[in-house]
């Protein structure tokens, strides 16, 4: 395929994951010229079930190719691991994703008039629940309205909710004895055939890979988008926006075959939390020399992300795990309270312990001695995750690292991150309330993942946050710089806040939100 | 427990190769299916049976279009023979099931991490896994370890939440 720019586009979106992907279908379907250039690769979607394979065996690595030298980064602070926390190419980190889709919770949205830390969002719950609603049909959200806590919806989920695990049955009644409620885990994941699709067929392998195409990556929205005549363009990575004055006229894309320019009337960064301000800071001119959209001097600060949090045991009951690879009970019991003023949810796991293929291939034995220790090391595992909220903190940022580049020649982003106290005590407390659920159901613990332990859940949030004052802010409520006249952002990088659900929902629903005021933009322009 | 064809073809559909399964004879290098069966009967469970139907539609399907595939396969098993030869003073299939896990043992398969080039035992070992993967993503390899829907096994979305 040409990789040449085409004409001067309507819409240039920088990024085919599901942000930039919902903007440009929703663009190219009011009639309007658009592109999407992605860094990475198409992914054949016959080569999924080899990816299965691979990711199964556990000396083969990641599944998902990655590039070290396209894809360098380095670190600062506590680690975090930005190559196995993405996927680039068309489709982006869905195509690794777990596919879990909450919606934020009222309280996200008011951190700052509820409790006094961080900052409001400049959108409330009610703003974007028509979004939401659009969204869970985008992306095909199985679920059940069964959450006495809320939030407020308006509609069933478009597919019903998969039914409570075995598991979690057993620690439902550890829940129910420690004055926790649960409530159904709405999955991105056919319940049913949907639009074209199959429902789950139960590999059990959603996070990485899913080979029946059960669970939504946004190839899906790519498609779509391509059949409403955008161009996407893979291997594609913007390295340079171009400005005159207030506008970004284009961008400047490298390709295996070379350099190109594409023009643009409006521009969408949708590259995720971490190349998104990268390219920002990229861009940098004589003009803008902190970066572009960058007044504020907020581009690339706060940082967070989601805290995982876990503990696991074993019970002498059989417990099914990895039938399914997805969770489908959660309890947001003690999501809205003030003492940890973090939110805290809590994920009951159906893929806690070994596989029995994993054991099998790592053991070294074989025969009787080998499926007895298959059988030992399967059985009876039980574990409860939890995702914790982190504050946003300006020290937590995204940088370009002038000492090492990539394979362009570009300074690689260094991610500088740290924990605060009140995650901390936020994975305290979930770690009090999973080991009590636990023992309840009389589990023997085993492994917790603790304040010292825990990792980042792959949400990168913050980078180019929303708000209403460019002092403090990159982008407005519309989602466009303070700084430009059409540049805009599509992503969880504009998450003021990030709340402690999985954050693809509503990245989804403000990209929703952003590709309808586009097409209108464009379509009042034509008129 | 019986191992089927559907076990076979189960775990083939999980390496992404079902659609040819079952098929047998590609005009390329024939296998050596009753040393591959020698070596299953030593590496799956005693309570397994069914090997022959299992493997050769398993192996088969595997390597079928993939000629380097299956020409390193036969390669690595005739090698193997050799050495059954010349420890045992016959051929795979010929040995008992004792004195096969003591040859694997021997030849250092137990601790050799797979590699396709590289020395016997690192060979064998890569045969040896790619047979323990067929069997234990399969419904009844599953079933003789405590699950009946494997992870790599499309069974559905009844069992896990205690259905059949």
């Amino acid at each position: 395929m040409s990789r040449a720019p085409s004409g001067r586009a309507d819409l240039l979106v920088v990024g085919a994951g599901p942000a930039g992907s919902l903007v440009a279908r929703e663009v190219a379907a009011a009639g309007h010229d658009v592109v999407v250039l992605d860094a990475g690769p198409r992914f054949d979607d016959e080569d999924r079930t080899e990816r299965m394979a691979a990711h199964l065996r556990p000396d083969e690595g990641s599944p998902w190719p990655r590039d070290p030298e396209r894809d360098g980064y380095t670190t600062g602070g506590r680690p975090y691991p930005l190559a196995a926390s993405r996927v680039k190419g068309v489709g982006g980190s869905t195509l690794a994703w777990h596919g879990m889709a909450p919606r934020l919770r009222e309280r996200d949205f008011e951190l700052r008039s509820r409790h006094g830390v961080a900052v409001d969002w400049p959108l409330s719950y009610a703003d974007l629940r028509p979004w939401y609603a659009r969204a869970e049909r985008a992306l095909g959200v199985a679920g059940a309205a069964d959450g006495a806590e809320g939030p407020p919806r308006e509609a069933p989920y478009p597919m019903p909710a998969f039914p409570p695990s075995a598991s979690d049955r057993i620690l439902a009644e550890g829940a129910a004895s420690v004055g926790l409620s649960t409530r159904t885990a709405p999955n991105a994941r056919n319940s049913e055939p949907y639009d074209g699709d199959s429902p789950c067929v139960g590999y059990g392998t959603c996070r990485p890979v899913c080979p029946s195409g059960a669970k939504y990556t946004a190839e899906r929205t790519v498609a779509a988008a391509e059949a409403a005549g955008a161009r996407v363009v893979d291997r594609a990575p913007v390295r340079r926006l171009r400005v005159d004055g207030d506008r970004v006229t284009g961008a400047r894309y490298t390709t295996p075959g070379g350099d190109h320019v594409q023009a643009a009337r409006e521009v969408v960064l949708a590259a995720g939390g971490v190349e998104t301000p990268r390219l920002l800071l990229l861009s940098a001119t004589a003009d803008h020399p902190d970066g572009l959209a960058n007044s504020s001097g907020a581009v690339g600060r706060y940082f967070h992300d989601h805290l995982f949090a876990g503990v696991g045991g074993r019970v002498d009951r059989e417990t099914r795990q990895h039938h399914v690879g997805f969770h489908t009970t959660e309890s947001h019991a003690v999501y809205d309270e003030a003492d940890p003023v973090v939110g805290i949810k809590l994920e009951f796991l159906n893929d806690a312990g070994p596989t029995p293929v994993g054991v099998a291939l790592s053991d070294g034995s074989w025969g009787d001695e080998l499926a007895d220790r298959v059988r030992e090391a399967y059985g009876g595992h039980l574990a409860v995750g939890a995702l914790v909220e982190q504050l946003p903190d300006p020290s937590n940022r995204v940088r370009l690292d002038p000492e090492t580049v990539d394979d362009t020649g570009d300074p690689v982003p260094r991610i500088e991150w740290s924990l605060d106290d009140r995650t901390r005590r936020g994975i305290e407390r979930a770690n009090d309330l999973q080991r009590r659920v636990l023992e309840a159901v009389g589990a023997d613990l085993t492994w917790t993942v603790d304040a010292e332990t825990a990792g980042p859940a792959a949400h990168q949030m913050g980078t180019t946050r929303m708000g209403t004052d460019p002092t403090e802010s990159v982008v407005g409520p519309d989602c466009r710089a303070h700084d430009s006249r059409n540049l805009w952002v599509a992503g969880s990088s504009v998450f003021p806040t990030g709340g402690a659900m999985n954050p693809t929902l509503t990245i989804a629903a403000l990209a929703l939100r952003l590709g309808s005021r586009l097409a209108d933009r464009l379509s009042g322009e034509r008129e | 427990m019986k191992l089927s064809r559907r076990d076979a073809l189960a775990a083939l559909a999980g390496v992404g190769s079902a659609s040819l399964a079952g098929c047998s004879g590609d005009g390329s290098t024939s296998l050596p299916v009753d040393s591959l069966v020698a070596l299953a009967e030593t590496l799956y469970p005693s309570a397994a049976a069914g090997h022959r139907e299992f493997v050769e539609t398993y192996v088969d399907g595997r390597t079928r279009g993939r000629p380097a595939e299956r020409e390193a396969l036969t390669e690595t098993v005739a090698d193997l023979n050799d050495v059954a030869r010349e420890w045992y003073d016959g051929r795979l299939p010929g040995l008992a099931r004792a004195d096969r896990d003591t040859l694997l043992r021997e030849v250092g398969v137990e601790t050799a991490a797979p590699r396709r080039d590289g020395t016997l035992a690192e060979r064998v070992r890569r045969v040896v896994d790619d047979l323990l993967y067929a069997f234990y993503t399969s419904p009844t390899g599953g079933e003789l370890v405590g699950t009946s829907n494997p992870p790599g096994y499309p069974g559905g979305t009844a069992s896990y939440h205690g259905g059949r």
